[in-house]
């Protein structure tokens, strides 16, 4: 039950985390060239690289309680954030996140940057670095966070692999932002299953015992879904559609 | 250096976004953590009330933000 609740929540917090990265990535290969393009993000994936090395094996030091509390408390700090922002944007109250828009800001930027006169184009490679690096310390965060409180990494990198492997070929194909894909609807399903996690593992991490055991983790989801649909209703702004 | 310091800074906004938010989230993990197991709270219900607490929290910070957005 768990195996496939931590490998789907992966999949879908890492595939949006990869789309972001790709949309960034995309715009610099565009407007400046795909060499800095590519540099950035082969140092950016070999410096997360580095970071899973030296977490993994600290985290096993750590007792399984401690670990459960810390890592419960930061999932459902992080979870609760998106789906408090999900929420928000379902109601009408702030914009839909938008890669077609995201894509042509950051290309307008780097347009306006002019071209490098040097043989190695560095602001472009740090841009997409910056970006690979920052989207993917979410991943590792997700992966980490989903997994290591109950020996769950496998199938956490499993999940959040898959969505790598789906996103860099859909890149490589389509050569333009995944601006179909319903992020915002993604949002909202991870921050509910984030912070399914978040809240399971620092009750588990309290000492409490969740009615249910293991099958607690899905109520918890189903229990956060329907006070989140319940509440998008009673907050949407007048004029806002239903999204 | 500046690289940097945005990275922090955006590692330390993957968690908060709505500080107030992310206060309560903390001082109501902390008080159940402390309090409820010397409440006269049946197993299996404290784990329910931490939820509840969560909910309640949420709720209340979509509302005041919904407000001020």
């Amino acid at each position: 039950m768990h195996q496939v609740s931590a490998a789907l929540a992966a999949f879908l917090a890492s595939f949006v985390e990869f789309v972001e990265a790709l949309t960034i990535v995309l715009a610099v290969g565009a407007v400046r060239g795909w060499r800095p393009a590519m540099v950035g993000t082969v140092a950016g994936i070999a410096l997360l690289i580095v970071l899973v090395a030296i977490l993994g094996p600290l985290l096993a030091l750590i007792p399984i309680d401690a670990v459960r509390l810390a890592v419960g408390g930061l999932l459902l700090l992080f979870g609760m954030r998106w789906l408090r922002k999900a929420i928000l944007r379902a109601a009408g109250h702030i914009a839909l996140h938008d890669e077609a828009a995201a894509f042509a800001r950051e290309t307008a930027q780097l347009r306006s940057a002019g071209a490098s006169a040097v043989a190695h184009d560095w602001p472009a490679a740090a841009t997409a670095f910056q970006a690979v690096v920052l989207e993917g310390v979410e991943v590792v965060f997700i992966v980490i966070g989903v997994g290591a409180a109950s020996n769950l990494l496998l199938p956490a990198s499993i999940g959040a692999g898959m969505a790598g492997s789906i996103v860099v070929v859909l890149g490589v194909l389509l050569h333009r932002p995944l601006a179909r894909i319903p992020e915002n609807a993604l949002k909202f399903v991870v921050g509910i299953m984030i912070s399914a996690f978040g809240i399971f593992w620092l009750g588990e991490g309290m000492g409490f015992s969740w009615p249910g055991d293991d099958f607690s983790l899905p109520l918890l989801a189903i229990v956060l879904l329907a006070f989140s649909l319940a509440a998008i209703p009673m907050l949407r702004r007048p004029g806002a559609s239903a999204r | 250096m500046n690289a940097v310091l945005g990275i922090l800074r955006e590692v330390l906004h993957l968690f908060v976004d709505d500080g107030s938010l992310a206060v309560a989230l903390i001082l109501w993990s902390a008080a159940a953590f402390w309090l409820l197991p010397a409440l006269p709270v049946n197993t299996g219900w404290d784990a329910v009330v931490l939820l509840l607490g969560y909910l309640a929290i949420l709720g209340e910070n979509l509302r005041r933000s919904t407000r001020r957005v």
